[in-house]
């Protein structure tokens, strides 16, 4: 037993395998920054992101597969229309719930959630459809494969996370977005417009959603209910980062991925998923403020 | 007491049902409000007081799936095994409950932590597929024809919709229990302020977790009656995010703070499930020959749309906002007088 586990240790297939946890955490990271930002700023958790990325996975497939669309300009409306359902998110539903309890605000996202899954089994059927793209994979060795989205959804993830931190430190506007999430009640005396930047907030949100919608679209089929197997991820990702801390999140991505994937390499994949959320669990009553936050 | 006279009419209105002349297909929809009006009660009874759970799809699973693997791998009769997997919800409830609610997690970080776990008992049935049958759902050994009170199975709904009367009953008792009970005064406070409430000699903790342990096993005990009607059961149907927020929609909908609330609730969503899904059919309406809509979704769009709805303008439910009305114009009353 042990030395069929050190084998499996040794073997190339493991080095494949942490190198594949690696990238599927670029995914991760990608997958949970826009909620990261939303959740950061505006202190609401969005139970729907995983269907608003859904969604945009409609919105490219159609635009390309049935529009003819380039890929790329499919990929760019995809991400507008994510903007736009993020930011109709919050004008029609968030908005009128800032001051409840957040447990309703909650809850009522976890409508959005009933109502998008409901919508697109409507429009689109319950039939799994794919893409058709395939950016093939990048052959290191003969024996290592790497899938060249997942290479792409790295570089992605990591740009991503360093432009929204430069964009958040250095901008204006990201000083404000900063300062809304440290005192909520103050920067509406400094003559801050919080309804406008919490807007922004929603929409830029949901534009990282139609981004992450884009790299998902080449690796997997699009149906109604795909949400449903990577939201719960999603969440503890980012409460685990810690609440708003865009680089917590992006470790704890890395901290799922490699729980997941190192339990699916020994066992099978969702005794990897079982890991991941019992690690969750526990690190939410060593820290509950999650892993990586700052003491404040 | 005026809600002691209503819930005896209601309770001697559903002792005849079945013998009016109900078809099998609308005793079989009593049947299932029953039940599921009696988890939305075990949610609610600890969901009142603040504590929002998205984890009793964990509980439900784990009454089930005992009860029916028990049964299927040792023939144990159900009557022990509902007992244990009630054991195993309590166990698992303090496991999760104590750390959480010594470190003080609350509000939305409880609902996420709850969620972790209903994740896991999900991920763990599916994960154990060869004995489970994972996604694909299990199904207890029939016992034969007839009914057997060994096996507590009956293929007669007459039976079944006794026992799911008669357990709907015990959740409504349980939950006046609690109502009348000190606990109710402490929970009440912890959940308008913790602090406060441990200041003055309220044990939060303790309390919470009484209420978690009794809620996590009142949804085991229906998950077992659930699996033991229906014959069977699949991690989608009683485990998940998706029977969480089915629960929470239903308790929003009917009311979280009064006894009948929940059950007002499973009767509004479950009917308009059936109505939605008669009228629209599992069709598929094409409008051209490329544009095609599913009507199969319509009913969680409807859903989706009227959780929402409610949660911004009726937050505490139908029978929430009646009771409100009606002591509006109780009051009004007396002061024109």
């Amino acid at each position: 037993m042990m030395a069929e586990f050190m084998d499996g240790l040794f073997s190339i297939f493991f080095v494949e395998t942490l190198i594949n946890a690696l990238l599927l955490g670029g995914v991760f990271a990608l997958l949970s920054l826009g909620l990261n930002l939303i959740f950061g700023v505006i202190d609401v958790v969005w139970i729907c992101y995983a269907e608003i990325i859904m969604l945009g996975m409609y919105a490219i497939f159609f635009l390309h597969a049935e529009g003819g669309m380039p890929i790329i300009l499919a990929a760019c409306c995809g991400i507008g229309v994510t903007a736009l359902i993020g930011w109709l998110t919050h004008r029609f539903v968030i908005g009128y719930l800032l001051q409840a309890e957040p447990i309703n605000q909650l809850l009522a996202t976890g409508g959005l959630l009933f109502f998008f899954q409901g919508a697109a089994m409507v429009v689109f059927g319950i039939e799994f459809r794919n893409v058709g793209v395939s950016l093939g994979s990048l052959s290191v060795t003969e024996d290592i494969y790497l899938s060249w989205t997942r290479l792409l959804s790295f570089v992605l993830a990591t740009l991503t996370v360093v432009v929204l931190y430069l964009f958040l430190s250095r901008s204006y506007l990201g000083a404000a977005i900063r300062a809304i999430s440290q005192d909520r009640e103050i920067m509406i005396l400094m003559g801050v417009d919080t309804k406008k930047l919490y807007l922004l907030t929603s929409a830029i949100g949901g534009g990282l959603a139609g981004l992450a919608a884009a790299l998902l679209v080449l690796q997997y089929d699009v149906h109604p209910f795909i949400g449903l197997s990577f939201g719960p991820i999603t969440f503890m990702i980012c409460v685990m980062g810690g609440l708003g801390n865009m680089v917590g999140g992006f470790l704890a991505a890395f901290v799922f991925s490699l729980l997941i994937t190192v339990g699916g390499y020994f066992a099978e994949l969702e005794w990897g998923y079982v890991m991941a959320f019992t690690f969750f669990i526990a690190a939410m009553f060593a820290r509950p403020k999650g892993l990586f936050a700052r003491n404040s | 007491m005026n809600n002691k006279t209503l819930i005896a009419a209601i309770a001697a209105i559903l002792c005849v049902l079945p013998f009016v002349g109900l078809d099998n297909y609308h005793l079989h929809l009593i049947i299932m409000i029953l039940i599921w009006s009696f988890v939305y009660t075990a949610w609610s009874i600890m969901g009142r007081f603040g504590l929002v759970s998205l984890g009793h799809g964990a509980f439900m699973a784990i009454g089930g799936y005992v009860t029916a693997l028990l049964w299927n791998e040792l023939g144990l009769s159900p009557w022990v095994s509902i007992p244990v997997a009630m054991i195993g919800a309590a166990g698992l409830a303090v496991l999760i409950g104590y750390p959480c609610f010594r470190f003080r997690i609350t509000g939305h970080y409880f609902a996420l932590v709850t969620l972790a776990l209903a994740e896991v008992v999900r991920q763990v049935i599916v994960a154990t597929r060869d004995t489970t049958g994972g996604s694909l759902g299990y199904t207890p050994e029939s016992h034969g024809e007839g009914w057997s009170v060994y096996a507590f199975q009956s293929d007669d709904r007459i039976t079944f919709y006794f026992v799911a009367l008669v357990v709907w009953l015990m959740g409504i008792v349980i939950w006046r229990t609690v109502d009348q009970s000190m606990s109710y005064y402490a929970l009440e406070a912890i959940s308008e302020d913790e602090d406060a409430s441990a200041a003055v000699g309220v044990q939060v903790t303790k309390e919470k977790l009484k209420v978690t342990i009794l809620s996590a096993m009142m949804t085991a005990f229906a998950g077992a009656l659930y699996c033991q009607y229906q014959m069977f059961i699949s991690p989608s149907t009683i485990g998940g995010i998706g029977l969480s927020l089915q629960i929470v929609f239903g308790v929003v909908v009917g009311g979280i703070y009064s006894a009948l609330g929940p059950t007002i609730g499973a009767v509004i969503t479950l009917m308009l499930a059936e109505v939605l899904r008669i009228w629209m059919g599992a069709g598929v309406v094409c409008m051209t020959e490329r544009v095609c809509l599913n009507l199969a979704g319509v009913p969680l769009l409807v859903y989706g749309i009227m959780l929402v709805l409610f949660i911004i303008f009726l937050p505490k439910g139908i029978v929430g906002a009646c009771t409100d009305q009606w002591r509006e114009m109780k009051s009004n009353r007396k002061a024109s007088v």
